[in-house]
């Protein structure tokens, strides 16, 4: 029954290669949560400030980018635009895939922490004599921050992980280097689990460097 | 004689039926992972409860694993485990399997957070009451404490509706292979696309809508 013998001499031999396509990964996600970030918070802005148009698309930007598979969006990205001619690097298809979803989820996020915070604030820190921009800046702003740090984080684990779907649209990131030497030396199961352990451990990384952070920015 | 020989065809009617059988094949998988794993989540969610430290040195890490390694790698390192230690499963099964343990994986939290939802007084009262254990847990826990994660389920549940999509990559032709396919042969990505992701956001947005009103109407 249990014939098979395991080979994990490859694995190790390419090791680096695979760490090395995991610091891609990160770097994939990051990125893609900045600019989540600033569209998510945008999008958060206008559903709460504007009506009209604008406002029609950013709600369609939260409930398409929440409402389908993220696997469908990177097609779309990859694929989709392909009909108008616009065909993109596998880099840009995952970053532009992962973006619009993390705005659309991010969006969210943000719109629940401003509600948070109640709008007296706001009043009366302009009754205060502040600009708009400074009572945004310094009073709201930073409350809204504690409220959403935890969903920030999440939603860069989540990144992380969906950024394994880049091995699908040929971008050789963590699971794209992976299936490219698993399909060369046929030890799918060896590399697979290598990378099962490497994502663990990035993320648990994540999770601790953000605990720490945590700690240093929440100290008040 | 037709002097040229085309590859490619348009988009006909019969492919609607073949994504329509394929957009089936989604909903059936689903439904049976959602099933099964929320039967087993809300198994293990009671053991967080209840086994405390003994629950989270073993119960909890193993959970975390499926949460912390991309679903997609899951997938593929199960897939090619099972024939290892004598499996013989297709690929939907080991889709199934997956999904399961990967709902049953979120739907322990959600299902913990539920019993840890229901305060320790009602919780006596019902005991001082008579109540049995299991009638405390059947008639007081579970329509309180299920109503107040309920919407927290729904988005589980959307969310592996949705990843359902990943059981592609090992060639279990749910509705994105099939479009997949499709586009393959037909070289008409944007449409195509745009019927998939339709049938995902028709399926998605009424019901997460409809669970953000019931949180509404709850909450006050």
């Amino acid at each position: 029954m249990f014939d098979y013998n395991f080979h994990w001499r490859p694995v190790l031999k390419n090791l680096p290669d695979l760490l090395g396509a995991g610091l891609l990964t990160l770097q994939v996600a990051v990125l893609a949560m900045v600019v989540g970030i600033v569209i998510g918070l945008a999008i958060a802005l206008i559903r709460m400030h504007m009506r009209g148009p604008l406002y029609w698309l950013a709600t369609g930007w939260v409930e398409l980018a929440r409402n389908t598979p993220a696997l469908f969006q990177l097609f779309f990205f990859g694929f989709g635009l392909g009909a108008f001619g616009l065909h993109l690097s596998p880099f840009a298809i995952v970053l532009c895939g992962l973006s619009f979803n993390c705005a659309g989820y991010l969006a969210e996020n943000f719109r629940g922490g401003f509600q948070a915070v109640p709008e007296t604030q706001l009043r009366a820190a302009r009754s205060l004599g502040m600009t708009a921009w400074q009572a945004y800046t310094r009073i709201i702003i930073p409350q809204v921050f504690r409220i959403v740090y935890h969903p920030l984080t999440n939603q860069l684990v989540w990144a992380v992980l969906m950024s394994s779907l880049g091995m699908l649209v040929g971008f050789r990131e963590l699971s794209g280097e992976t299936q490219f030497f698993a399909s060369r030396t046929f030890r799918i199961f060896e590399y697979f689990a290598a990378t099962a352990v490497i994502y663990y451990v990035i993320v648990k990384i994540i999770l601790l460097a953000s605990r720490l952070l945590a700690a240093r920015l929440f100290r008040y | 004689m037709q002097e040229t020989i085309s590859f490619f065809s348009g988009f006909t009617p019969n492919d609607l039926w073949f994504m329509g059988e394929a957009a089936l094949r989604t909903l059936w998988i689903s439904a049976l992972s959602i099933t099964i794993g929320t039967v087993l989540g809300g198994v293990f969610g009671w053991m967080l409860y209840e086994g405390k430290l003994t629950a989270a040195l073993t119960l909890a890490p193993v959970l975390d694993i499926f949460r912390s390694v991309p679903l997609i790698i899951q997938l593929v390192l199960f897939y090619n485990f099972a024939p290892i230690v004598g499996l013989d499963l297709d690929p939907f099964g080991s889709g199934v399997v997956i999904l399961t343990i990967y709902t049953a994986a979120l739907v322990a939290n959600v299902a913990r957070g539920a019993i840890e939802a229901v305060g320790k007084p009602m919780r006596r009262a019902a005991r001082s009451l008579g109540m049995s254990y299991w009638q405390d847990m059947r008639y007081v826990v579970l329509p309180i404490g299920g109503r107040a994660v309920f919407p927290a389920w729904v988005g589980v549940a959307l969310g592996v509706m949705k990843d359902s999509a990943l059981v592609s990559v090992l060639g279990y032709v749910e509705l994105l292979k099939a479009s997949q396919i499709l586009i393959t042969r037909t070289q008409e990505p944007f449409l195509i696309l745009a019927i998939a992701g339709a049938f995902y956001f028709a399926l998605s947005f009424p019901i997460s809508r409809y669970a953000a009103k019931l949180e509404q109407r709850w909450a006050q």
